[in-house]
C-alpha cells in the first residue's frame, strides 16, 4: 500500500502533468488530506508543551479505550496549533464530519470525550472548534475555527499546516502539496533565478539585522569556491522564545523544503541545521524528516534526475547563547569554542571551513518555499513598505492565551496582546511588554500602537530579533525583569571583548545594588551605588558601541529602554528604596495590623534577625531597621495580620 | 571504559568538528564528562586535554560530576521569571540545601536551573528526572520533594 502511495506522489503529484485528474490519484490525495475518513480518526497534539501536559498518559488511555471496545480507530500525531496555553489538545474525526478539535484534554476529562463523541454528543466544555470543509458535515452549535478570535485575527502563511498536519508522514505534507515547489523550482530554474526572485519579494531574515535575504544568497553564490555551505540557524536559545521549536515539531518537512530550495540557491551541495541539543523531540523529527525525503529521493544524490546533490546534516548545539550570532554558530559547527570574530569577513564570503556560508533561520527559510509557490508579487502585496510578509511571535506572560502567533508585518501590537493573546489574565493592569528577548526592549501602554515592522519597533527601542513577547501585568517589577535579562547576558557573554564582558557585569551589579536593602545612608557603599546609578546610562552607550558582536551591542537594549520609559519606577527604587510591585524581596517592608495580631508570637520565633518584639497575648511590632524583607513572618501568619507595603 | 570506545568507533575520521558531537554522545551515556573520559577523547582526536576540557567548560550543556538520584531541573525562562519562580528555586534551595549545580551529601538529588523548558505558558516548570510538573507553587514544591524523600527512608 506504501509503495503504491508513494509511486503515485512522486510520479503524479510531485511532477504535475495534466493527466492530474486521474481518479485514482484523486481519491489518494483525498484520502491522505482527509478529505474522507473511512474509520474515525483521533489526531494528538504531540509537542513540548504537551508532553509536559501529560501526553502519554492520555495517549494511553485512548488506546485502551479502543482496543477494549474493538474499535476501528486511527491514532496520528500532529504538532501544536499554536496555543500552547490549552494544551492538551486533541481532535477526533468520524466519517463524514468535520474534524473536531478539544482543548485542555488530561487524563481525567477524556474517557468523557471519548463517550460522548462516539455517541454523537459533545462535552461543549473542552471543545475548541471545529475545522471547516466544504464536504464534510458540521457540527451543530460548534464554531469554527477561523471564527474564533484568536485565529480570526491572524494570518498563518507558514504556520497553516501546524496542528493540523501529521508529523510522522511525508506522503501527507506532499498531499498538501509540499516539496512541489521544491520540485519545480530545481526542474525549471536556475539558481540565479532562485536569488532573483527572493531578492524582488523583499524576503529580509528574521533572524534580527534584518538584511535582504536575496542579496545575502547572492553574494554567496557570486563568491567562487569548490565548496558552499547553508547553515539553518535554529539555536533559538533566548529564553521566552519557543517560535522555531514548535515550527520545528509541528512541520519538519515544511523547514527541510526550505533549507533544500535556500541551498539550490547558492548551488550548496551540504547543508547544516544547527538545533539546541535540549531541543530533542525538534531533533527526532526533522531528522526522520531527513530520513523520508532521502528514502523518496528528495535530498541525497542526483535529486530527481536533476543532476543536483544535497545533504542537510544536524549538528547539536551545547548550550551558548551566543552562538546565535553567526560567525560563533559556525565556530561551534567547526568544533570550537562558540566565540564571534569580528566582520568582515562576512560569512556569506568566508565562512564555515573558510568556504562562503549562508546562514539563515528557520523563520525565513520557511519562508521561501511560499514565496517560490506564490510569486514575489504576490509575497510584496503583504505588509508594510519596508517589511514583507508576516511574522510569527511566541506569546508568553501575562496573558489569557500562550502560544504562538503569526501575523502580517504592520499590525498593531495591541490587536496582538488584546484581540489575539486575550488580554491580561485575571483582570489586572496591563504594565509592558517586552519584545526581542535578553537583547530587546520593553514597550509601555503608550506604544501599544506601534506596528510590527523592523523599523518602527527599532524605532522605540526594541529589536525585532527573537520575536518573543513577554507581557508584563502591575505585579511585576520592570527593575527585575531588566535584572534578570542582564544577569542572563553577563553568565552568557562568551568574554572575548572587554565591552562585554565587563560592561554587563557592573551593570548587573549596579542593578542589583538598586533592589537591595543598604545597610546605612552615609556610607562609602551608599556613594558608589548613587554614582553606578548614574554611570548606568554611559556604560549602556560604551556597550552599544564598542562590543564586537550583536550580543554585546544589544544587551544594553533591555537597560535602555526601560530607563527611557520607566524612569520614574527606578527612581522610586533608588530614592524611595520602595518597589510598588512588591517583588523586589529586601526593599519590602512589613507591618503588623494591630487589629488582626493576637499576640500568638509565632513570627517572633521564626524571625532570623529578631526584628519582631511582643510579648505573648499582646500586640507585636517590627523594627524596621533591623527587618531584612526576608517575608517569613509573612508566609508563618496564620491570622494575616502582617501587611506587605 | 569500553562505552567510550564504543563511542569513538562511531566517529571514524579525526576530525575537530567531531569533538563536541562526541562530548555529547559521553554525556547522554554517563550522565556527565569525567577526567577519565576527556583524556580519551583528547588521545583519541590528537588535542591537549586542555583545549578540550576549555571547550567543554564553555558550553552550559556539559557537566563534570554525577547527577544525584533524583535530578531536579527548575526553567528559568522569561516567562517563568515574570511568574515568580524565584520563590520555587529559594523553595527547593531551602528544603535541600543547595544551590545550583549541586548534590545533596546523600547524593539523592541534584539540582540544576536551566534555560527555557519552552512550555512558557504553564509556568513556573520543573522537573525531576524525566516527570514534569506545571504550574508549581511553593506548597507543591515542598509536596513534591518530600514525597521523593520519602521514597528514599
Amino acid at each position: 500500500m506504501n509503495n503504491i502511495v508513494k509511486e503515485i506522489l512522486l510520479k503524479n503529484v510531485l511532477i504535475p502533468t495534466k493527466i492530474n485528474v486521474d481518479k485514482k490519484v484523486l481519491e489518494t490525495l483525498q484520502l491522505l488530506k482527509r478529505e474522507k475518513v473511512i474509520h474515525p480518526v483521533i489526531t494528538i497534539s504531540s509537542n513540548t508543551p504537551s508532553k509536559i501536559a501529560g501526553i502519554d498518559e492520555v495517549r494511553k488511555q485512548i488506546e485502551d479505550y479502543i482496543n477494549e471496545r474493538n474499535l476501528n480507530v486511527t491514532i496520528l500525531e500532529v504538532g501544536s496549533l499554536g496555543l500552547s496555553s490549552l494544551e492538551l489538545i486533541i481532535s477526533v474525526q468520524l466519517p463524514g464530519k468535520t474534524r473536531l478539535f478539544f482543548k485542555q484534554v488530561n487524563s481525567e476529562n477524556i474517557i468523557l470525550i471519548l463517550d460522548g463523541i462516539f455517541n454523537n454528543f459533545i462535552q461543549e466544555e473542552y471543545v475548541l472548534g471545529q475545522l471547516k470543509n466544504k464536504i464534510q458535515e458540521p457540527w451543530a452549535q460548534v464554531p469554527f475555527l477561523d471564527e474564533i478570535a484568536y485565529f480570526n485575527f491572524q494570518q498563518r502563511l507558514i504556520l497553516n499546516q501546524c496542528g493540523f498536519i501529521d508529523v510522522n508522514s511525508i506522503d501527507e505534507y506532499i498531499a498538501f502539496g509540499g516539496y512541489q515547489t521544491f520540485v519545480k523550482t530545481i526542474n525549471q530554474n536556475t539558481p540565479g533565478e532562485v536569488c532573483d526572485i527572493v531578492e524582488e519579494s523583499l524576503l529580509r531574515g528574521r533572524g534580527g539585522e534584518g538584511y535582504s535575504t536575496g542579496k545575502k544568497w547572492k553574494i554567496a553564490s557570486s563568491t567562487v569556491s569548490p565548496q558552499k555551505y547553508l547553515i539553518c540557524n535554529a539555536g533559538e536559545s533566548d529564553p521566552g522564545a519557543f517560535m522555531e521549536r514548535l515550527l520545528m515539531e509541528s512541520d519538519p518537512h515544511n523547514v527541510i523544503e526550505g533549507i533544500a530550495i535556500a541551498a539550490y540557491a547558492i548551488s550548496a551541495q551540504k547543508a547544516f541545521i544547527y538545533i539546541e541539543s535540549d531541543y530533542e523531540l525538534a531533533i527526532q523529527r526533522i531528522r526522520n524528516a531527513i530520513d523520508q525525503a532521502t528514502a523518496y529521493g528528495l535530498l541525497g544524490h542526483d535529486i530527481m534526475g536533476t543532476g543536483y546533490n544535497l545533504e542537510i546534516i544536524i549538528k547539536q548545539g551545547a548550550g551558548a547563547y551566543v552562538c546565535g550570532e553567526e560567525t560563533a554558530l559556525i565556530k561551534n559547527i567547526e568544533g570550537k569554542r562558540g566565540k564571534p570574530h569580528s566582520k568582515p569577513p562576512y560569512p556569506a564570503t568566508k565562512g564555515l571551513f573558510g568556504q562562503p556560508t549562508v546562514v539563515n533561520n528557520v523563520e525565513t527559510l520557511v519562508n521561501v518555499p511560499v514565496i517560490l509557490d506564490k510569486g514575489a508579487e504576490w509575497f510584496k502585496s503583504i505588509g508594510t513598505e519596508d517589511s514583507k510578509g508576516t511574522k510569527v511571535f511566541s506569546i508568553s506572560g501575562k496573558v489569557e492565551y500562550t502560544g504562538l502567533v503569526e501575523v502580517e508585518m504592520g499590525t498593531k501590537i495591541r490587536d496582538v496582546i488584546f484581540r489575539i493573546a486575550g488580554g491580561i489574565r485575571n483582570n489586572k493592569r496591563f504594565k509592558a511588554v517586552h519584545i526581542g528577548g535578553p537583547s530587546g526592549g520593553c514597550l509601555t501602554e503608550d506604544h501599544l500602537d506601534t506596528l510590527i515592522d523592523f523599523e518602527s519597533i527599532m524605532l522605540v527601542g526594541a529589536s525585532l530579533g527573537a520575536a518573543s513577547l513577554v507581557v508584563l501585568d502591575e505585579d511585576n517589577c520592570i527593575l527585575d525583569t531588566v535584572k534578570y535579562f542582564m544577569d542572563y547576558l553577563q553568565k552568557e557573554s562568551c568574554g572575548i571583548c572587554i565591552p562585554c564582558r565587563e560592561g554587563t557585569r557592573r551593570m548587573a551589579e549596579i542593578l542589583e545594588n538598586i533592589s537591595k536593602r543598604p545597610k546605612d545612608e552615609n556610607g562609602y557603599a551608599t556613594l558608589q551605588r548613587f554614582k553606578g546609578v548614574m554611570q548606568l546610562e554611559t556604560l549602556a552607550e560604551v556597550l552599544k558601541d564598542t562590543s564586537m558582536c550583536g550580543l554585546g551591542r544589544k544587551a544594553a537594549n533591555p537597560v535602555l529602554s526601560t530607563l527611557k520609559w520607566f524612569r520614574d519606577e527606578y527612581e522610586e527604587h533608588i530614592f524611595e528604596r520602595n518597589c510598588s510591585a512588591g517583588v523586589c524581596q529586601e526593599l519590602r517592608t512589613f507591618e503588623i495590623d494591630v487589629d488582626a495580631c493576637t499576640g500568638c508570637t509565632l513570627c517572633a520565633k521564626k524571625c532570623p534577625t529578631g526584628a519582631i518584639f511582643g510579648t505573648p497575648k499582646n500586640v507585636h511590632f517590627i523594627v524596621q531597621d533591623k527587618c531584612i524583607g526576608c517575608g517569613i513572618c509573612f508566609e508563618t501568619c496564620k491570622f494575616s495580620a502582617i501587611i506587605s507595603k | 571504559m569500553q562505552e567510550i570506545e564504543k563511542i569513538l568507533d562511531q566517529y571514524p575520521f579525526v576530525q575537530r568538528d567531531n569533538l563536541i558531537p562526541i562530548l555529547q554522545d559521553i554525556q547522554n551515556t554517563f550522565g556527565y564528562i569525567s577526567e577519565e573520559a576527556i583524556v580519551k577523547v583528547g588521545s583519541y582526536l590528537k588535542m591537549p586535554t586542555s583545549k578540550i576540557y576549555g571547550l567543554a567548560t564553555f558550553y552550559n550543556q556539559f557537566r563534570f560530576s554525577p547527577k544525584g538520584k533524583y535530578h531536579i531541573k527548575i526553567c528559568n525562562g522569561t516567562s517563568c521569571h515574570v511568574n515568580a519562580n524565584n520563590l520555587i528555586i529559594s523553595e527547593v534551595e531551602k528544603i535541600l540545601g543547595i544551590k545550583n549545580g549541586e548534590n545533596t551529601k546523600d547524593n539523592h538529588f541534584s539540582l540544576e536551573i536551566t534555560s527555557c523548558m519552552g512550555v512558557c505558558g504553564m509556568g513556573p516548570v520543573m522537573a525531576v528526572n524525566d516527570k514534569y510538573y506545571t504550574l508549581i507553587t511553593v506548597q507543591k514544591v515542598k509536596d513534591i520533594i518530600s514525597n521523593y524523600q520519602q521514597m528514599e527512608v
